[in-house]
């Protein structure tokens, strides 16, 4: 299957300066760093979540600790997937009961992935709050839930037929936003 | 590399391959940290339900796969069968027959005939996971000694593997030697001679090594896996008494001075202490016996999750049989009406 690229909407120092607004803003919200968990969402939240803590520590001089959540088990169409998707592990930095959550992915499009990351990390206590920040929301038309971003680092208006590719240096060859259109179906 | 588990049931070691059982491994490597979570339930299997059909006793086993299930969420119904009251091959038609009827997700077995799972598979549409038939096979039990040996050793390709005791009786064996070869460990297998059967050389292409003396298997072994006596299944007289297999066959911390220096114990239990193995053993440092049964559940988790929890399946992939043919009767049933 050959996507086709149709705009590059960020590259690396756009990225960067994106989370550095995000990570003020998520400081300034939350008067300080104090009682912050940053928690990425496997696989692409888990690096934002990664830099913006360092972007943190800048900023306040400490670092939150950061988390990572897997909510494959959480998924809410695994009896109609077919092969199952593969599990890995979650990992919060300690206890969150009473503690500050700021989940961050990449991309918030139908919001079922944030309904699954709420119900698992609700399994593991009663935080004091949650906020959700995202790099890129696709728009709330596409909304499947209600559920929205608290920190955008990008809104960008998509049609269905388009996919928003995030491509981080940890798992990807360059750094960028870009939007592919996916090959009709009878191509 | 395969990355997903693509069968229908989990009969066997023997015929998967390395990147199936690899993945499994990962999988349940994985599923470990959800029972070390406060609330030890995620929602993956909920209003699936699983059903532990067991012909011959079993505590750990059955309990493993029930707390397994209970942790995804799925219903876990146990069914104990005695087999004395009636023909074998009877009762495992028609208990199928009635199981089917009540549309389970999942049916694990046991059973003390081997190939039993084999045949349920082919009798009914749910997925069978084998929990050990006769003197076959035992896989999750395969798999759970090798994600331990993982977990302290790392690796398992390129490992020497000491399988010691009741080889012939010992489906744990049998699933072992598979599992260990495929992922690259070379296996020895030792005990009296009685019980160490030589055609098992036959059973994989290369990596396994027929002892005649118990300890020269042992010899720089990085992990020693103790084999039970299998009383039950024994209907002739293997050694003279049990004093004298402890004796010359139990193994005691002057045989694992032979082994490497950070050799691991384990033992697939229940253990007959003070026979097959000695109590200092058992309760020392190198025994991972309790780690074993902490990976039991998850592997059981994994298993369950690869297998039960899949999607509708288009009706031409199901294999033909039983299940097909009632079906077509109920079909035509319903054009008569």
């Amino acid at each position: 299957m050959e996507f086709v690229e149709k705009a590059r909407i960020m590259d690396g120092p756009r990225i960067n300066r994106a989370l550095a607004r995000l990570s003020s803003e998520v400081v300034e919200e939350n008067h300080g760093a104090g009682d912050l968990f940053l928690v990425g969402i496997r696989r692409r939240g888990v690096p934002l979540a990664e830099r913006m803590a360092t972007k943190i520590a800048d900023l306040e001089g400490y670092r939150p600790p950061v988390g990572v959540l897997d909510i494959t088990l959480y998924r809410d169409d695994l009896s109609t997937v077919g092969a199952k998707p593969v599990v890995n592990r979650t990992e919060l930095p300690g206890d969150i009961e009473n503690r500050n959550i700021v989940l961050i992915d990449d991309v918030l499009y139908t919001g079922r992935t944030i309904r699954a990351a709420l119900d698992q990390l609700i399994d593991f206590g009663r935080p004091r709050r949650v906020q959700l920040a995202v790099l890129i929301d696709r728009g709330k038309e596409h909304r499947e839930l209600p559920i929205q971003a608290d920190y955008i680092g990008k809104l960008v208006p998509t049609k269905k037929s388009e996919i928003i590719k995030v491509m981080l240096q940890e798992f990807d060859e360059e750094e960028g936003v870009v939007i592919v259109e996916r090959p009709s179906e009878t191509a | 590399m395969n990355t997903t588990f693509n069968r229908r049931h989990l009969l066997g070691i023997r015929e998967l391959d390395a990147a199936e059982i690899t993945h499994l491994l990962d999988t349940a490597e994985n599923f470990r940290e959800v029972s070390k979570r406060q609330i030890k339930k995620v929602p993956a299997l909920r209003g699936r339900t699983v059903i532990n059909l067991f012909f011959e006793p079993s505590t750990r086993t059955r309990t493993s796969f029930e707390i397994a299930a209970k942790r995804l969420s799925a219903d876990a119904v146990n069914v104990s069968v005695s087999t004395s009251s009636v023909t074998k091959g009877e009762t495992l038609l028609d208990t199928a027959r009635n199981l089917e009827a009540m549309a389970p997700d999942c049916i694990v077995i046991r059973h003390s005939m081997a190939g039993a799972p084999q045949h349920l598979a082919r009798m009914t549409n749910a997925p069978i996971v084998n929990a050990g038939d006769g003197s076959h096979e035992h896989p999750t039990q395969a798999l759970l000694d090798a994600l331990t040996i993982r977990e302290y050793k790392g690796r398992i390709d390129g490992l020497k593997v000491a399988i010691v005791g009741d080889i012939l009786h010992s489906r744990v064996a049998r699933s072992n030697i598979y599992l260990l070869t495929k992922l690259g460990a070379k296996v020895s297998v030792g005990g009296p001679g009685t019980l160490v059967p030589d055609d098992f050389a036959e059973l994989v292409e290369s990596g396994l090594k027929i002892e005649k003396r118990f300890e020269d298997a042992i010899e720089g072994a990085d992990a020693v896996m103790v084999l039970r006596i299998q009383r039950e299944r024994q209907d002739a007289a293997f050694f003279p008494s049990m004093r004298e297999y402890a004796v010359h066959y139990g193994l005691h911390p002057k045989h694992l001075e032979r082994a490497a220096p950070d050799a691991i114990v384990m033992h697939p239990g229940p253990m007959n202490r003070g026979v097959e193995i000695s109590s200092e053993i058992a309760d020392g440092s190198r025994s991972l016996i309790l780690d074993q049964v902490t990976n039991g559940v998850a592997v059981r988790m994994a298993v369950l999750y690869l297998l039960a929890g899949g999607g509708p399946e288009p009706a031409e992939e199901r294999p033909p049989g039983e299940a097909r043919a009632r079906k077509q009767k109920r079909e035509r049933k319903v054009n008569h009406e």
